[in-house]
């Protein structure tokens, strides 16, 4: 068993330890790292290394170096740094590197040295300059706090949503702190500095002085202070040897610890193992280490989820480890593989020297339809990159049309947009892109665009015919579609115009357009109705009561149902109207006046076009038996036997039948044959059926 | 249940409520008065070019999204402004918002004024296997503006019931429409992959068709019960309003119409022949019923009162309902010559007497019987006729105009465009030389050569297709309408519903193999389509499962008939429908009225 002790060295009393080495780093140091600014991201991230910060030489060979390693120690980036003296250097959340300038500018590079973007921290550092500054990280995201020469704070909380905050002045504060922190409570970022024996806390409304519970007397400087990483410890280090440890609100202290070092420690951090629950305070001197330990912590330090360390990786461009991943952890598509891919697209759409062929190309031929990833997505990156053919050729391979459309609309491709937009299938997408074309384009562009699009004419149209109808007839005579530009005068021939000369003219104008559509046919009949208005008002005017927009039919009527028989008449003959209809329309009007003299005349006047089983049908209906039996007998031959029927003459109804030894006619007799009056008439009927059989 | 969900987007607290008139008939089905009391919709008002009077400082509109509804709201809005009041507005769209109808909203200044949403209702189950979109507009809409709106919609639809019923794995489909749907519903699914993959189908079949490749049936009288009904009566949204002179007393009934319906039920599907019959034979039935209890003793009785009498209670009110229904259809339909009718019809279906059958309507017309009607018999005489003559095409129109208005000449310009009025023109000469054309060459060159006349002239082939698939049966006999031997009985032996007929053919191959010609002639040449994917998994239960999916509408008649095919062939239909509709309606579509 010996040799699993052997190489655990004793600490204290009570607790051993073991170094062993994880793996060796990859790099090839040959500067101090304390002539040099250095900073390793969290979870294992990237180290930053500056070499030379504060040179100010012009000459290339002593000009400060920006190494970027891996957390092996691999080179990820190396490059000359051209800008001002640099105060510190951190990682945000989204491992992006923040080199705080004395400037007060904040430059942000990628992992792989890449410029990213830069921002200031404010006007007053300009003057001021910055002596000290510090990058923390929140849930909400990175921020930077900074002193200024001023002896001023200024910090903001969220990096990527850049606002400044001036914290208020330290009272009284002539030199700089001898140490400070950022803490983070309740939500809010604070600072909390120490000036000879005191502590403040400040806040962006104001600066309160604290102190801590339990602290032992006798303490005129604190020489360095310590928050952990959830914020929730904070650890003192006082000018006499002595540490404080407690939460961060300073409401409670943990435990203290006496060291009896007085020399100021180069850096004191907290630390605990991953998932355990002790926690631990490691203060560094030139050439000396403690830990100083206490009661088990109560919280866990939240693990990376996979989700993260994928991220991580595909920052990283290890695009093939992700996916090899993914594959092993079967994480399904859409969160796996494809979002790595699409990551991967991403980056390929970035490099310039490839052609916008290759890179389209490569990246179809990788992604192939893998469910999840979307091509807009990676179009609009090539986009942003300033790749417009690029990206178009990108949105082609993406299969929902509707997809596409927004992208080509920023693009300012609105007819391709368009197609895609009737290809998808969405009306209401296509309506979106023809406002858009609508404004872009000239009238007589967006007409012809229109034209070609048969699909998004007609939806046009009908958004016309509601809301700007002046458009509507622009774009019938823009297609010199005349038939429907003489259907729209139609229609505004009584929907839009309301006198008599307004509704003749759009009548008018109809006419002409049905010409010259060759439509002979709609533009008489337009022609008769712009004669039958000018009629139908001068009747107004000369007979009173109301014509009107009443079909001919109904005008004729009215006038007999009036008893002006002549205009009715002339009338008839003016619009040619056909013996047939005059001979229903009268037979209905006479009946209806109950004129029954007049009709008999009527019927008399010539031989009727329509028979006369009309005649005693609708005296029937009238209710007026006599009257009709006077018709019956007029009824041709054909239509006799029904005529006897309707007006109950069964008997002779039964003789005509068998006369004409027509099945159908006796069938029919008999059904009518009810009770014992019609009995000798059933009879008959059988009689001459079985007879006629017998035949 | 879809009325919560409607109910939910109400603005909370005291409201009046404005709602469209094509859905008030499907709220009622699914919230009632009662229930939107209890929401505190005070008052109810219908959508209409009217201004309104109310009085409460919270106003809800559950519309279709349609420009005109964005302008009447509007014009309420901005008379509230004139007069200085501030009320709330909420604007419930269904199914769906468009953009359109907000920038209506935005060019009439009151966009901020108004808050938006949606109510996604997408399908009313009417009855066990009638599923429909309550999508009425869908017909002028798609098959006379070109508007393709509505189709995501129906693909939306399509998504749902897969998404409830797993995938199909048998599709056919015919028709422009039909195939635009059919694709858009295909690339929702690859969209959301994963969700029905794996699942086992329920349904094995799926048929998708354009009513426009069938107008011929949805014009026809209809004459089996529950069709008659619907012509006569006009069936909203699967209730009928029985007015007194059905129900013999002084009150109109709202009855509704399905399966739960006992008496209906046996007869809905009866040609209208057998229905009185079978109601006597029924109350009779009844009559012995309850006579039983002449001989009970007072157990019996206690047994007879407790168990059977609210039965047969329900019975005898739904009888009697029926029974009236039918004696005023006698009445309407012996005053208007239904008999006379009927024959032309069957006249014109079989292509015999055109002379007569136009004179027919040509009476029809002068004597101003009804516009609605007269204009139906016009589009039949064309469809079946390959278009009128053009002398037929200038009188009849002449005749109409005079009897109805001249604004039917714009009533003229929407069914020739839709197809449903045509002329015979130049297109038919060439049917002439295109006959000659199929001598000489073979049939696939021929089809192509007629593929590009038709583009010329769409014409409907009707006399062709009904050779070709049969529509006619051969009469030997009389046709036992109570004992039905095909589809035919539901035009009382007289036609085979076209639509009909090519679902079952289709069914019959499972593709549309041997059925190239009456694709072409059908002028579907690129829109007839199969697609057959993952047949293994399906059950054998499931590919007796067909869902029928009519774009533009079906009639009862033809879901009669397919039933019956069901019966025959032991499948069993649902149907999907944008709206349940009948000739009047599909002319009703076409019309233009003034307003």
């Amino acid at each position: 068993m010996d040799c699993y002790t052997a190489n655990w060295n004793p600490l204290g009393d009570s607790a051993f330890y073991r170094k062993y080495e994880l793996y060796s780093m990859d790099w090839d140091l040959k500067e101090e790292l304390r002539d040099c600014l250095v900073a390793a991201a969290p979870y294992g991230g990237p180290i930053a290394l500056l070499r030379n910060p504060w040179r100010k030489e012009k000459a290339a060979s002593v000009r400060p170096v920006l190494d970027i390693y891996s957390a092996s120690g691999m080179p990820l980036a190396s490059l000359l740094w051209k800008s001002g003296p640099v105060v510190s250097l951190g990682w945000s959340a989204e491992e992006e590197l923040l080199c705080v300038q004395e400037d007060g500018a904040v430059l942000v590079y990628g992992l792989h040295g890449d410029f990213r973007r830069h921002f200031s921290m404010g006007n007053e550092v300009l003057q001021n300059r910055v002596l000290d500054a510090r990058i923390f990280h929140t849930e909400f995201g990175s921020g930077v706090a900074i002193l200024t020469g001023a002896h001023r704070f200024t910090l903001s909380a969220n990096v990527g949503d850049l606002k400044l905050r001036r914290m208020p002045e330290v009272p009284g504060l002539q030199s700089v702190p001898s140490c400070w922190t950022v803490l983070c409570q309740d939500r809010v970022a604070h600072i909390l500095l120490a000036v000879g024996p005191d502590l403040y806390l400040l806040d962006h409304a104001a600066c309160s002085a604290v102190t801590p519970p339990g602290l032992a007397p006798g303490v005129s400087s604190f020489l360095q202070m310590a928050v952990s990483f959830t914020y929730r410890h904070l650890a003192l280090f006082t000018d006499t040897g002595y540490i404080w440890m407690g939460t961060a609100s300073l409401k409670e202290k943990l435990c203290e610890f006496n060291c009896n070092i007085r020399a100021a420690p180069k850096q004191m951090v907290w630390c605990s193992r991953p998932r355990s629950k002790e926690r631990a305070v490691v203060v560094a001197w030139e050439r000396r280490l403690m830990v100083v330990g206490d009661a088990p912590e109560s919280i866990q330090y939240k693990q990376l989820t996979i989700q993260v360390l994928l991220d991580r990786l595909v920052l990283r461009r290890l695009y093939p480890l992700a996916i090899q991943i993914c594959e092993y952890l079967r994480l399904p598509e859409v969160q796996g593989v494809s979002r790595i891919l699409a990551h991967w697209a991403c980056y390929k759409v970035q490099q310039k020297d490839v052609s916008d062929e290759d890179v389209a190309r490569a990246i179809n031929q990788k992604l192939g339809d893998t469910p999840g990833v979307s091509y807009s997505d990676i179009a609009a990156r090539a986009y942003g990159c300033g790749r417009t053919e690029l990206a178009i050729k990108l949105l082609e391979y993406e299969p929902r049309s509707g997809e596409q459309v927004p992208l080509l609309l920023k693009m300012k491709r609105s007819k391709l947009a368009l197609s895609k937009a009737i290809e998808s299938g969405d009306t209401d997408l296509v309506f979106t892109v023809l406002l858009h074309l609508k404004n872009e384009l000239n009238r007589g562009d967006f007409f012809m665009t229109l034209r070609n699009q048969p699909m998004a004419l007609s939806l046009y149209r009908q958004f016309c015919k509601h809301q700007e109808l002046e458009t509507l007839k622009d774009l019938y005579n823009q297609d010199d579609n005349h038939q429907e530009l003489g259907s729209f005068h139609i229609r505004a021939s009584y929907a839009a115009e309301e006198r008599i000369e307004g509704r003749v003219a759009a009548l008018q104008t109809a006419a002409d357009a049905f010409y010259k559509a060759k439509n002979e046919f709609a533009a008489k009949a337009t022609e008769d109705q712009m004669r039958l208005l000018r009629l139908q008002r001068r009747l107004e005017d000369e007979l009173g009561g109301q014509f009107l927009d009443l079909s001919l039919h109904d005008t004729v009527t009215t006038l007999i149902l009036g008893g002006h028989n002549k205009r009715a008449e002339q009338l008839a003959r003016d619009f040619r109207i056909p013996d047939k209809r005059l001979w229903w329309l009268k037979l209905t009007a006479l009946a209806d006046l109950e004129d029954w003299e007049e009709l008999e005349k009527f019927s008399k006047s010539k031989k009727s076009p329509i028979g006369y089983l009309p005649f005693v049908e609708i005296c029937i209906k009238q209710h007026n038996k006599y009257e009709a039996k006077k018709y019956a007998s007029r009824v041709s031959p054909e239509q006799k036997v029904k005529a006897l029927l309707l007006v109950g003459d069964v008997a002779q109804a039964a003789d005509v039948a068998i006369e004409h030894r027509n099945e159908a006619e006796l069938s029919l007799v008999l059904s009518h044959c009810t009770g014992a009056t019609d009995g000798a008439t059933a009879d008959k009927i059988q009689r001459a059926r079985a007879q006629a059989q017998k035949k | 249940r879809p009325g919560f969900t409607m109910l939910a987007r109400l603005l909370p607290g005291k409201k009046d409520l404005f709602i469209e008139a094509d859905l008030m008939s499907p709220l009622d089905r699914i919230a009632s008065v009662s229930i939107l009391k209890q929401h505190e919709v005070d008052k109810l008002y219908k959508v209409e070019n009217k201004p309104a009077l109310s009085s409460n400082e919270q106003l809800c509109f559950l519309v279709r999204p349609r420009i005109k509804n964005m302008r009447y709201i509007a014009s309420l809005v901005n008379a509230d402004k004139v007069a200085g009041r501030t009320r709330k507005y909420k604007v419930i769209f269904s199914p769906q918002k468009f953009y359109a109808c907000e920038m209506v909203l935005e060019e009439e200044g009151i966009y901020g004024d108004v808050s938006c949403d949606e109510w996604a209702f997408s399908l009313l189950p009417l009855d066990v296997d009638l599923l429909s979109m309550e999508l009425p507009e869908f017909f002028r809409d798609y098959f006379l503006e070109g508007d393709q709106r509505w189709i995501n919609t129906v693909a939306q639809a399509l998504h749902l019931l897969s998404a409830l019923y797993g995938p199909f794995p048998n599709c056919y489909g015919i028709g422009r429409c039909a195939k635009m749907a059919y694709e858009l519903w295909r690339k929702l699914e690859e969209e959301e992959d994963g969700e029905t993959k794996g699942r086992r189908p329920e349904i094995g079949h799926i048929f998708l068709l354009d009513r426009d490749v069938d107008f011929v049936t949805a014009l026809c009288s209809q004459v089996v019960y529950e069709g008659l009904v619907d012509d006569t009566f006009r069936i909203k949204c699967g209730s009928v309003d029985f007015g007194p002179e059905v129900t013999s007393s002084d009150k109109s009934l709202k009855v509704l119409l399905n399966a739960e319906d006992k008496v209906f039920h046996e007869i809905r599907n009866e040609h209208f022949s057998n229905v009185f019959g079978f109601l006597s034979q029924k109350a009779r039935n009844l009559q012995a019923q309850y006579d039983r209890r002449r001989g009970m003793d007072i157990k019996q009785m206690k047994n007879f009162v407790s168990q059977e009498l609210k039965g047969l209670k329900q019975e005898h009110r739904l009888l009697s309902l029926h029974i009236g229904a039918c004696e005023s259809i006698m009445k309407k339909k012996t005053k208007q010559d239904f008999q006379e009718l009927i024959k032309t019809e069957h006249a014109l279906l079989e292509g015999f007497n055109i002379r007569e059958s136009t004179s027919y309507i040509e009476e029809h017309i002068d004597r101003q019987v009804s516009p609605i009607e007269s204009l139906r018999l016009m589009c039949l005489l064309s469809i079946t006729e390959n278009g009128l003559i053009p002398k037929d095409y200038r009188s009849l129109k002449t005749q109409y105009l005079q009897s109805y208005g001249p604004e039917h000449m714009l009533t003229f310009s929407n069914l020739r465009r839709a197809g449903l009025l045509t002329e015979q023109g130049p297109g038919d000469t060439l049917t002439a030389v295109e006959s000659k054309v199929s001598k000489l060459v073979t049939d696939k060159a021929a089809g192509k050569i007629t593929d590009a006349f038709s583009s010329l002239a769409k014409r409907s082939n009707f006399r062709a297709i009904s050779k070709k698939l049969n529509l006619i049966p051969r009469v030997d006999g009389e046709y036992d309408l109570k004992v039905p031997r095909d589809m035919a009985y539901v035009f009382s032996g007289a036609y085979v519903p076209l639509s009909c007929r090519i679902i079952e053919q289709v069914l019959e191959r499972r593709s549309w193999q041997g059925l190239d010609e009456v694709v072409r002639l059908l002028n579907c040449g690129d829109f007839a389509f199969t697609d057959m994917t993952k047949e293994d998994k399906a059950s054998s239960e499931s590919l007796r499962l067909i869902l029928v999916v009519f774009l533009g509408g079906c009639t009862f008649s033809e879901i009669s008939a397919l039933r019956f095919l069901g019966r025959e062939k032991g499948y069993r239909f649902i149907f999907l429908t944008t709206a349940v509709t009948n000739s009047a309606r599909l002319m009703e579509a076409m019309s233009e009225v003034k307003a």
